[in-house]
Formats: C-alpha cells, sequence, structure tokens
C-alpha cells in the first residue's frame, strides 16, 4: 500500500534525522542516542516515583477522613442520646461531607494504581528497546562503513525514538492527571485545617458560617435519613421516615416500648 | 504493517487489514469534522479493538518504525482533531 503514513510518525521520523544529520561520525551519533535513551529512562524512573507519592498521600487523607467519619458518627449519636438533636444534625452534615470527599478520593486512588501500573509497563518496554539498541550500535560500530553505518543507525534510532515518544506522551499525560489531583488533595486538606472535619464537641459560637456552607455541601435528605436511623437504634421516639431497619426491627413496632436502647451500638 | 496506539504499544496487521483500517480511518475523520463526541468515541474505541484483535503485539526488542501512530486510548476529541483531519492518519 503506498503512502501510509501517520502525521505523528512523519513528526518524530523528521525530527530523528534532523538530529542526525547533523552528526558527522556515526559513532559519534550512537553514543549521544544512547545517552539521551538513557536519560528518558531515569526521567520515567523520576515520573513513576512522582505518581507512588502523590498515591501515598492521597491514601494517607482517605485513612484519616476514614476516622473523621467514625469520630462524626459517634459524637451524632452521643449528641441525640443526650437530647440534643441539632448538634447530631451538623455531625451528620459533616460526615456527609467527609463520606463525598472519601469516594472521590477512592476513586482517584484507583486511577493513580492504573497510572502507576502502565507508566511501569512503559518503563519495561523502553528498557528491552534501549537493550536492543545498545547491542545493535556495537555491532554496527564493528561491521560497518560510514555510509552504510548512517543508514542502519536511522533505522535503530527511528525505532527507539519512536518508544521514547510514546513514553514521553504516557508520561505527560499521566503527570497531567496527578497534578489535577493534588489540587484536588490540596482542597480537602484546606477543609481539614479549616476544622471543617475537627471534633464538633468543640464548635464555638462563631462558627455559623461554615456550618451553612456545610449544610449546602451535604444532601439534605441522606442527613435526614442517617438522624432518623440513628433514632431508632438508640430507641428514640417519633421517627416515621425509618421504614425498614433490620438490627432494630422490635423497637420499631412500638415507640413506647424502650427497652434495650443501646442494641444498635455495633455499628 | 506497524501500527501503534500510542501509551499502549504496537501491533503488527498483515496487508489485507488495511482496507478495513483505512475506512475506519475515514469515519473517525468524519466525526471530527462533525465534532460528534458520541460518534467520534464510538468509531475510535472500534479502531482500536480492530488493532488490538487482528494485530499482534510486536516483540518488546524489535526496533521498528511503525507506519501509523493512533492517538492515546483516552484522547478527546479537542486533541483528536489535530491528528484526525483531512486525509486522517491513512491518507486515502
Amino acid at each position: 500500500m503506498p503512502g501510509l503514513s501517520g502525521r505523528m510518525s512523519t513528526v518524530i521520523k523528521a525530527k530523528i534525522s534532523k538530529l542526525l544529520d547533523r552528526a558527522e561520525d556515526p559513532a559519534e551519533t550512537l553514543e549521544y542516542s544512547y545517552q539521551k535513551q538513557i536519560e528518558l529512562l531515569q526521567n520515567v524512573k523520576k515520573g513513576i516515583a512522582d505518581v507512588v507519592t502523590s498515591k501515598k498521600r492521597l491514601q494517607l487523607q482517605t485513612q484519616k477522613l476514614q476516622d473523621q467519619v467514625v469520630k462524626l458518627d459517634t459524637q451524632a449519636r452521643q449528641a441525640l442520646a443526650a437530647g440534643n438533636e441539632e448538634l447530631a444534625r451538623t455531625a451528620l452534615e459533616r460526615k456527609n461531607v467527609a463520606q463525598t470527599e472519601l469516594q472521590s478520593l477512592d476513586a482517584q486512588v484507583a486511577q493513580l494504581e492504573q497510572q502507576q501500573e502502565q507508566m511501569a509497563d512503559s518503563e519495561k518496554k523502553l528498557r528491552a528497546k534501549i537493550e536492543q539498541f545498545r547491542s545493535k550500535k556495537e555491532v554496527i560500530k564493528a561491521q560497518y562503513s560510514a555510509a552504510e553505518a548512517q543508514v542502519r543507525i536511522s533505522e535503530a534510532a527511528t525505532g527507539v525514538g519512536e518508544e521514547m515518544a510514546d513514553v514521553g506522551l504516557a508520561m505527560q499525560r499521566a503527570l497531567d492527571k496527578t497534578e489535577n489531583m493534588k489540587a484536588r488533595a490540596d482542597a480537602v486538606q484546606e477543609l481539614e485545617a479549616a476544622g471543617t472535619f475537627d471534633d464538633i464537641t468543640a464548635l464555638g459560637p462563631g462558627e455559623d458560617d461554615i456550618d451553612r456552607q456545610l449544610k449546602e455541601l451535604s444532601s439534605t435528605s441522606e442527613v435526614d435519613s442517617d438522624l432518623a436511623k440513628m433514632k431508632a437504634e438508640l430507641g428514640i421516639g417519633s421517627a416515621p421516615p425509618a421504614g425498614q431497619l433490620g438490627a432494630g426491627a422490635a423497637a420499631q413496632t412500638d415507640p413506647s416500648q424502650q427497652t434495650a436502647p443501646s442494641e444498635g451500638q455495633g455499628q | 504493517m506497524i501500527v501503534r496506539i500510542s501509551t499502549e504499544g504496537q501491533y503488527e496487521l498483515g496487508e489485507s487489514d488495511v482496507d478495513a483500517l483505512n475506512e475506519l480511518d475515514n469515519r473517525a475523520v468524519a466525526a471530527c469534522d462533525t465534532k460528534d463526541e458520541e460518534q467520534f468515541r464510538s468509531v475510535f474505541n472500534e479502531l482500536l479493538d480492530f488493532v488490538r484483535q487482528h494485530g499482534s503485539p510486536v516483540a518488546e526488542d524489535r526496533l521498528e518504525a511503525s507506519a501509523v501512530i493512533l492517538p492515546p486510548p483516552d484522547v478527546s476529541l479537542e486533541e483528536a482533531k489535530a491528528e484526525f483531519s483531512g486525509e486522517g492518519l491513512i491518507p486515502g
């Protein structure tokens, strides 16, 4: 088939032949090209390390948020048991926000995991090609005249060059995505620094603004149903929306029957 | 013919696959031209699957340039426009 040539491959070939044209000594070209390949391989390794670092950071944040969810849930329960429904509602709103963040963090960690695997795979492929190039260059240097060597170098260099360009592209895309996630992680950290997920009982009177914002962020229906569920578990009456609860089925049938209220403490 | 899927790897396809590949390529160009994201996504995935199914992966230690380089699987329509335009990746 005549004239088969992708735009990208043409660009890569043009760049490489330009590079090769500049050098007069084939042996020198080979060494230079090989050096460049090794450099890129180092960069790929650094790129992978970057992705791993970002992943660890997100995992750390995930852990922290999980702790906060548990803490806020406990506090809501305590507040409710003490008859302070407003405080319980605030705690649940915060828990709701933390849970939403947690979900998006989980998705991001999974994405980074995939990215890391893909880059490790790219690194392996590039390493194999470079190794091949290295042995080829020794053969070319030993066996061919300058003119012939030039042609063979060009072939080999194009093969490696394409792989290098591709790894470069994969790395760029991975780093761009990681960059976006860093921004997101920073935002969560800011929320944390602002005390969003802090001890709810330590709230001062001046926190109205943050509370209002959180109320907007968290889904009211979810908070309502959480609250109803907790009431049912604690055996506190007037919780009509909590239709079906496996754990506290007995307490559900009659509100006046408030025996064994601490049964649902497990979760 | 060697075809590379960017960020994924090289595949060797037979000459008999060229026509089908070219046909998919032309459809990808058409979808890019009309800026039809859904249509592009579906044709491009078809194109990638065709290469993966009909091609065999090129050995890691083979130093050979590709005849065609396809954009990465997660390419956006915006990015793809530069590649899939006019004659497409495969002229004709």
